[in-house]
């Protein structure tokens, strides 16, 4: 597969108080465009920090992202990020939330009213239409997400970064939210980058799998490809037996061959 | 318990009457119907709950006050003595017989229209230097401190200075307002800003707004709460700072206005006029209150 988003030799230290702490080390990694790519790893392993690098949003120390054929320098909407708890600005509406996004990024190439299409047709594609107007503090944890994906797809991004996502929502809701990914995924055929540390939902909405050593300096570990037909039925994925000898690949990485220590 | 068995009997009966007698789904509707019928009757009760103890109290205040200062001799006035001695002042707040001869709300609102321009100074003044402050590590380090004294300095202690420097009485109560009221805004100001949570900051980072698009659209809606805060504050300061600074300044204002009943010996007057001063700053500090629940709507839950 052709490389849209590549990161190259990359390692990322955070200084503090004088003590260098090396996060990641020397990591590689080429993603194809339309493809979906988790990174999974334990907790503290700097998953995060590494898609905050495809964001722009941390400075590695050495190497670099490209994405497109154009390397990364600073944030930007053509990576949009779905945050970990949401970050919906509480102050605006569930649309106006989105419609700051959208006024942003097409300032210039729509009009008014097709902005406005614009913010509804994505509300639409999480299924939030009915909430456009009410404050994320009036919604469930689950809804708010939704928004959340709504306002970076908006951006229409060339990637789509989502750091753990489905983190802090309920088993349930989180199922649901993961329908909908890959219902979008399907639709708009978005490249996306997804962190996360549950291994049914990477084996479940991934096309590969990233599976990242301990930290500190962590580096990629192994690299596992998800070989099955798309769409996925849930139910039908549990049954299946190479669901199962994936998932077992990865639980077999993370917790034998890079147990984490006592916790 | 027996108040909510009777309204889902009520409840069921309306049903009945609507819907005839096969309608098992208006179950669900019960337990709602029941929360609003219960609260009507509360509604009553919490304002007369809220309403009723400051009467009684102040009504109690009025009656021993009347029962310690009755006597004639006193040296203090009772209500009473109050009500006869300041009959026109508490009735007419608005006579104007020229010079300083005038009904109370001509002294508050000259007092007022001090404050609203030394304050709005203040404001505006204490905003930017905050959000500057906030968003600056080595500004918050280096002026931190002397604000922490110079916040701390009392309002008439400012006086003097400001006379020396302005040579007159307006600007100097101007001044004195100024700068008593400004250092809460400014801390608070940027504290608000230094709280920013990053994941707001981030948002706006992805989307590329230029450093005014940050500050109108992320950093002053977010930190509206803070900002407010240090409004209210202030405020009630500048109001602590304009009465203080009338008395020795003179003119038209209600602190002049005690000042001059106090050589004048009418301690009746001063009473009205203290119960005007408190009902004002009252007023004041829920203005900016309301002010700052308007602009911050929704800015506290997430």
């Amino acid at each position: 597969m052709s490389s849209y988003l590549s990161i190259e030799n990359m390692s990322v230290s955070f200084q503090r108080g004088g003590v260098i702490s090396d996060v990641l080390r020397d990591i590689s990694l080429s993603i194809g465009q339309g493809e979906y790519v988790s990174i999974i790893g334990h907790s503290g392993c700097g998953k995060s920090t590494l898609l905050n690098v495809v964001a722009g949003l941390v400075e590695p120390v050495s190497g670099g992202v490209i994405l497109d054929r154009k390397e990364v320098a600073g944030p930007g909407p053509e990576r949009a990020v779905v945050f970990q708890n949401h970050s919906l600005l509480p102050w605006l509406s569930c649309y106006d939330n989105v419609r700051l996004a959208v006024d942003k990024v097409f300032a210039s190439t729509k009009t008014r009213a097709e902005r406005h299409d614009w913010v509804m047709h994505n509300l639409q594609l999480v299924q939030m239409t009915h909430a456009s107007s009410r404050r994320p503090g009036e919604v469930s944890g689950g809804m708010k997400q939704r928004i959340g994906i709504a306002r970076a797809l908006a951006m229409e991004p060339k990637v789509l970064l989502l750091d753990e996502p489905f983190g802090a929502l309920d088993a349930l809701t989180r199922a649901s939210l993961q329908d909908a990914v890959a219902e979008i995924h399907a639709r708009v055929g978005c490249t996306v980058m997804m962190i996360t540390h549950d291994v049914d939902e990477a084996v479940f909405l991934s096309d590969r799998i990233v599976m990242m050593t301990n930290g500190p300096s962590a580096t990629v570990g192994e690299v596992l490809t998800i070989d099955m037909p798309r769409p996925r039925a849930r139910l039908a994925m549990i049954e299946d037996p190479r669901f199962n000898q994936y998932r077992q690949k990865v639980l077999e990485f993370l917790y034998s061959r890079h147990a984490m220590r006592a916790a | 318990m027996r108040e909510g068995m009777a309204v889902l009997a009520s409840a069921k009966s309306d049903v009945h009457v609507e819907a005839g007698p096969q309608s098992p789904a208006m179950v669900v509707a019960l337990p709602r119907k029941k929360m609003r019928v219960r609260r009507k009757p509360g509604l009553v009760g919490d304002v007369a709950a809220s309403v009723l103890p400051p009467v009684i109290v102040i009504l109690l205040t009025l009656v021993v006050w009347q029962l310690l200062c009755g006597d004639p001799a006193s040296l203090f006035p009772g209500p009473l003595s109050i009500w006869e001695q300041s009959r026109e002042l508490i009735v007419d707040p608005f006579f104007n017989r020229g010079g300083v001869d005038k009904g109370l709300f001509w002294h508050v609102s000259t007092s007022l229209s001090r404050v609203a321009l030394g304050f709005g100074l203040a404001a505006i003044a204490g905003v930017l230097l905050g959000v500057w402050i906030g968003a600056n590590r080595w500004a918050m380090r280096a002026l931190d401190p002397i604000f922490q004294v110079l916040r701390t300095v009392p309002p008439l202690a400012w006086l003097p200075i400001s006379l020396a420097l302005f040579r007159e009485a307006q600007p100097s109560a101007l001044f004195v307002i100024f700068i008593t009221s400004i250092w809460p805004v400014i801390i608070n100001t940027a504290v608000g800003i230094r709280n920013l949570p990053q994941d707001y900051l981030n948002v706006g980072r992805v989307l590329r707004l230029s450093p005014i698009e940050m500050f109108f659209k992320i950093m002053a809606p977010a930190a509206a709460p803070y900002i407010f805060t240090g409004l209210r504050i202030g405020i009630g300061m500048s109001w602590l700072a304009i009465v203080a600074s009338e008395m020795l300044l003179g003119g038209v204002g209600i602190g002049f206005f005690i000042w001059d009943q106090y050589n004048a010996s009418r301690i009746s007057d001063i009473v009205v006029a203290l119960i005007w001063v408190g009902l004002v700053g009252y007023a004041l500090d829920h203005f900016v209150a309301l002010m700052g629940r308007l602009a911050s709507h929704g800015t506290a839950a997430s």
